[in-house]
């Protein structure tokens, strides 16, 4: 046997500075959530992005003195030309079309070719036209162009997007309002109440919400207010069950019970106990329903039935880009990209929070 | 006594998202023919993660660092993936912890036994089908004949235990490694269980690698036990030894804690404290934070092992000529002597 | 199961009962109604009045709209869009393209979905794992509309591959576009999906099990864990659903789908309230209907439901 010192075999009797060492590589539940939350380049890169969009939906409409709703018919129809980066050949304010060679009379001042090649014997050009010196706006830049009545479409797509966000803000109060309130009444207090509201619950599921936004509209007009109701009414539905059966499973703990025998009211459970544990699931569950009411928004003024112009919203920018698509694809481009992103990375935020509040879901 | 598994000096690590979970850190047994050796420790002692080394059935996120598996003169952990499941479910085959979750819910219970079989011993269908009635009444499910076409959800926790007993057993293994087989069930259907297993060691002389948290479930079955802490086997010996005369302060605990059937008393010893953090395990002794008997060079250096007899070895610095002798407190010898005469 | 299959039944009934009545209320107190054309003589409205019951008690009435509904599927006349022509004729010359298209997109939708969302769940981590995520999260994300207008301006427009919009006489590649762009959506979560369940079944101890038997890996996937992924995404066809319909309005409008979608948007804009009213009834019954049959086969592939109350006796 190898030789030990003696005295390395004295007996430490414990106190409780020995113990506090272990604690240490605890850290709380929120830092560990934070931390986790980082790592999740998605979310982090979605969380920049709305938070730039954001910026720009509630700055843009001044960084230029045009109004939303202001019809300039000399200017239609330019596309986007922006001072500095026009040098670099983009958002210059040029269109390219395609003419066959014969037709194809080429005034130099505005317009070049930029490329030729023949398409089933037919000898054809693309060419490139600056719309600005055309008409002769050498001063004029409209950032993403106009659309066919010479509205500034800058200022309307960020106009467009604070609808978005209203919607957004809408979706979240009314699962943390309604859906919570709901789900949580009808799982606290169980029995006769709790049947007759899950039977309203599945008979609410039962109708798509597509029928029940057409009918609002058909009472109340197409525009902000029906949507709005429309989603008041069927919003909260997904939340509330949730919340339902997270409350169901939590009245049967034991710290639960032990609160109800200490004398506290049902209020206090709820407030101190249950609340907070679902919180997590909640938020996340919230974050969710974002992307599909921004979605829900944007379609129903795309078919008609939502906002109306000249009121601006991402859908009825689009709607109206499609209309000259084949002509015009930059009218429909900005609306369409910061639809798309506010829509990925609101899911991406989403998925970022479910895996930083579940860490189960992503152990490996 | 022939030797059928032998374990060597095993390490395996997990890659996580926050670090190395040093999940074993150098383990070593040997398993006799014939033999029932458990393996005995609290939750996340590394219990499951060596039968899963064993199985070759390891997660995709694990290293072994080091260390072999020898069965019939292979190391099972140099194996391809086409070996393995020659000896997998063959030759050596497993339970798992939860009868409710371990069966394939829209699978009848009969085919899910039958597979093995076609598997392995190339059987035709109708000699199987009879082979799994023949089965489910060795493990004494009745009327199977009726229960050959069951699905799980069909059956209390009890009798599902039973099934996948009859599952592990279809292919006529050499070795059945048992995880925590009756932890997941009621007490008297987990007295149930173990006696089936006791009786079918003695029909089919198997070998048996027991796996629990609890040294009163194997009392009366094991052969050894190996006693596990924090990836590491603390103290190793026979049944006996272990019972009567234990020497790591570790193994008392447990010991400690078994629940005492007799007195039906609710108040459960458990040994104060957690288990270390594996990702960057203590330097000494893993036990020496939760130890009432604690020496300097616990915090040092790890203890190797101390022979006390042949068959019996321990990893304490408790053991060596210099500490102060301490032995398995008097009170706890009398509760467990007691606790053996009466209640097995 | 009888019990299950009786509960459902009857919830559907339920909720078409109460759609029922909130379109005949809407119908009884919406400006305008369907017989206040001024071309109609005294007499001619008394007889619509009579035929259509509108001369009794309220309950009655409600009745009498029920029993056409149901029983006839009368819902009456159009007075904007085609003057006095039945609603009944007009959609039933419609609703074949559009179910037509609908069901294309689901199976287009769930058979790429799923073997996306196998490859990516088997694949764990790889090249594919990654192609699956990003088709799924920009398939959630970019609206369908969005994705019927780019398909419409590159392979219509553009490459003239497909006609931009609809033709009679070029049915089939005309329904080309339409069907794909539906079915992104349902692609996107048939395959998210699919790779969650996945991801989770190989998690579970049954699988271990099967493992542990010594079955090969294709052996484990396909008898064990493909089947049991399956059963969920069953569930998920009724959200499905959903964006069918709002999608299957927009596909309508943007390639010019004579079908129902495109009729209900028109009826709204020209407030033609007995087409609308009809159409939204349409829509609920096929929804109500298909969530039946989706809750339906899920009890019947899923044996924990199919024997449900009468099978514990162990
Ligand atoms: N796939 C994995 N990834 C990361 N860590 C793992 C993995 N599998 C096991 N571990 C870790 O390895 C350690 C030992 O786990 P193991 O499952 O062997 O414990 P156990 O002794 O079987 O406990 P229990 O009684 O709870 O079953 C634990 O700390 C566990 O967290
Ligand atoms: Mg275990």
């Amino acid at each position: 046997m190898l030789n030990y010192d003696k005295s390395r075999f004295e007996r430490i009797f414990r106190d409780s500075s020995n113990e506090r060492e272990i604690l240490v590589h605890n850290a709380s539940f929120f830092q560990d959530t934070l931390k986790r939350f980082k790592k999740n380049k998605g979310a982090v890169v979605g969380l920049i992005v709305i938070t730039i969009v954001l910026f720009f939906s509630l700055i843009g409409p001044f960084m230029n003195s045009y109004k939303y709703d202001q019809v300039m018919t000399e200017y239609e129809k330019l596309p986007p030309r922006i001072p500095i980066v026009e040098k670099l050949g983009i958002l210059d304010g040029t269109i390219v079309e395609t003419k066959t060679k014969a037709r194809a009379k080429i005034n130099p001042d505005y317009e070049r070719i930029v490329k030729e090649y023949v398409v089933n014997g037919k000898e054809m050009v693309d060419v490139e036209r600056n719309i600005y010196k055309e008409k002769g706006f050498d001063d004029v830049y409209f950032w993403f162009g106009t659309d066919t009545l010479g509205r500034d479409q800058w200022t309307r797509v960020w106009t467009g997007t604070r609808v978005s966000f209203y919607i957004a803000f809408l979706a979240v109060l009314i699962d943390m309002v309604i859906g919570i309130t709901y789900g949580m009444i009808s799982g606290y207090k169980g029995g006769r109440t709790d049947t007759i509201m899950q039977r309203v619950v599945e008979i609410i599921v039962g109708i798509p919400r597509l029928v029940i936004v057409t009918l609002l509209v058909l009472v109340l007009n197409p525009g902000l207010m029906s949507i709005t109701l429309a989603l008041i009414l069927t919003g909260w539905i997904g939340m509330s069950r949730v919340v339902r059966s997270q409350v169901l499973k939590l009245k049967s703990f034991e710290f639960i019970l032990a609160s109800r025998t200490l004398g506290s009211s049902d209020s206090q459970i709820i407030i101190k106990d249950i609340l907070p544990n679902i919180f997590g699931q909640v938020l996340v569950m919230s974050m969710f329903s974002v992307p599909s009411a921004i979605f829900y928004e944007s379609f129903l003024a795309f078919i008609g039935l939502g906002l109306q112009p000249p009121m601006a919203s991402l859908g009825v920018l689009i709607s109206d880009g499609y209309k000259s698509i084949m002509v015009y694809p930059h009218m429909l481009l900005f609306p369409v990209v910061i639809l798309a992103l506010l829509m990925l990375t609101f899911n991406l935020l989403a998925d970022g929070l479910r895996d930083a509040l579940d860490p189960k879901m992503k152990e490996e | 006594m022939k030797k059928i598994l032998r374990v060597n000096d095993l390490r395996i690590s997990f890659k996580t998202n926050s670090g190395n979970v040093q999940a074993i850190r150098g383990v070593s047994f040997n398993l006799f023919k014939g033999e029932t050796l458990a393996i005995v420790g609290e939750s996340g002692s590394g219990k499951s993660v060596t039968t899963k080394a064993i199985m070759g059935m390891l997660a995709n996120n694990a290293t072994v660092e080091q260390g072999s598996i020898l069965f019939d003169g292979n190391d099972i952990l140099k194996l391809t993936k086409r070996e393995l499941t020659k000896i997998r479910g063959s030759r050596i085959s497993m339970i798992f912890q939860d009868p409710m979750t371990s069966l394939n819910p829209t699978m009848t219970i009969g085919k899910q036994i039958m597979e093995s079989m076609l598997e392995h011993r190339k059987m035709k269908r109708s000699d199987a089908k009879i082979k799994v009635i023949e089965l489910l009444d060795l493990v004494g499910i009745e009327s199977p004949s009726k229960r050959f076409k069951s699905y799980p959800h069909q059956l209390s926790g009890g009798m599902r235990q039973r099934v996948v007993i009859a599952i592990a057993l279809a292919s006529e293994p050499d070795i059945l490694i048992a995880d925590e087989p009756t932890t997941a069930l009621d007490v008297t259907i987990q007295s149930q269980i173990l006696e089936l297993i006791k009786e079918l060691q003695m029909k089919l002389k198997i070998s048996i690698i027991f796996i629990t948290h609890d040294l009163g479930v194997v009392a009366n079955m094991a052969d050894r036990v190996a006693v596990m802490y924090a990836g590491k086997i603390v103290e190793y010996g026979l049944s006996d030894e272990i019972y009567y005369d234990s020497k790591h302060p570790y193994t008392w605990g447990l010991l400690a804690s078994v629940p005492d059937m007799s007195t039906k008393v609710d108040m459960l010893y458990s040994i104060p404290g957690t288990t270390p953090n594996l990702i960057s395990p203590p330097v000494g002794d893993a036990f020496a934070y939760r130890s009432e008997h604690t020496l300097k060079i616990d915090f040092e250096e790890q203890p190797p092992f101390f022979k006390v007899s042949d068959t019996h070895y321990v990893a304490s610095w408790l053991l060596h000529e210099y500490a102060p002798k301490i032995e398995m407190p008097e009170h706890l010898q009398r509760r467990i002597k007691l606790m053996l005469s009466e209640e097995y | 199961m009888t019990k299950y299959i009786l509960k459902r039944l009857g919830m559907a009934a339920l909720t078409l009962l109460v759609i029922l009545f909130i379109l005949f209320l809407l119908l009884e107190f919406m400006p305008g109604s369907p017989f206040n054309d001024e071309k109609l003589s005294p007499d001619q409205i008394a007889n619509l009045n009579a035929l259509y019951g509108l001369d009794k008690s309220p309950v009655i009435r409600f009745l009498i709209f029920v029993k056409n509904v149901v029983l006839h599927q009368d819902f009456g006349i159009s007075f904007v869009i085609k003057k006095n022509a039945a609603i009944s004729d007009m959609i039933s010359s419609r609703i074949g393209i559009t179910i037509k298209i609908g069901l294309q997109a689901i199976l287009i939708g769930t058979v790429t979905g799923i073997v996306l969302g196998v490859i990516a769940g088997i694949k764990r981590n790889t090249i594919f794992d990654t192609l699956t995520t990003i088709i799924a999260v920009l398939g959630v994300s970019i609206p369908s509309y969005v994705f019927a207008l780019g398909l419409s301006y590159y392979f219509g427009y553009k490459m003239r591959l497909f006609p931009i919009t609809f033709d009679i006489d070029d049915t089939v590649r005309s329904m080309v576009l339409p069907s794909i762009a539906l079915s992104m959506f349902v692609i996107a979560q048939t395959a998210r999906f699919m790779r969650m369940e996945l991801i989770d079944i190989f998690k579970s101890d049954y699988i271990q099990l099967a493992e542990s038997k010594g079955l090969s890996n294709l052996k484990v996937i396909i008898r064990h864990a493909l089947r049991n992924a399956m059963i969920p995404v069953i569930t998920v066809l009724g959200p499905l659903l959903v964006g069918l319909m709002t999608g299957s309005l927009v596909v309508e409008k943007i390639f010019g789908i004579p079908g129902i979608g495109s009729l209900l948007i028109q009826a709204i804009q020209v407030n033609d309230f007995n087409v609308v009213i009809a159409i939204a009834f349409i829509y609920s019954f096929l929804y109500i209907f298909v969530n039946l049959l989706v809750d339906l086969l899920y009890g019947i592939i899923d044996p924990r439901i199919r024997v449900q109350g009468g099978g514990t006796n162990a």
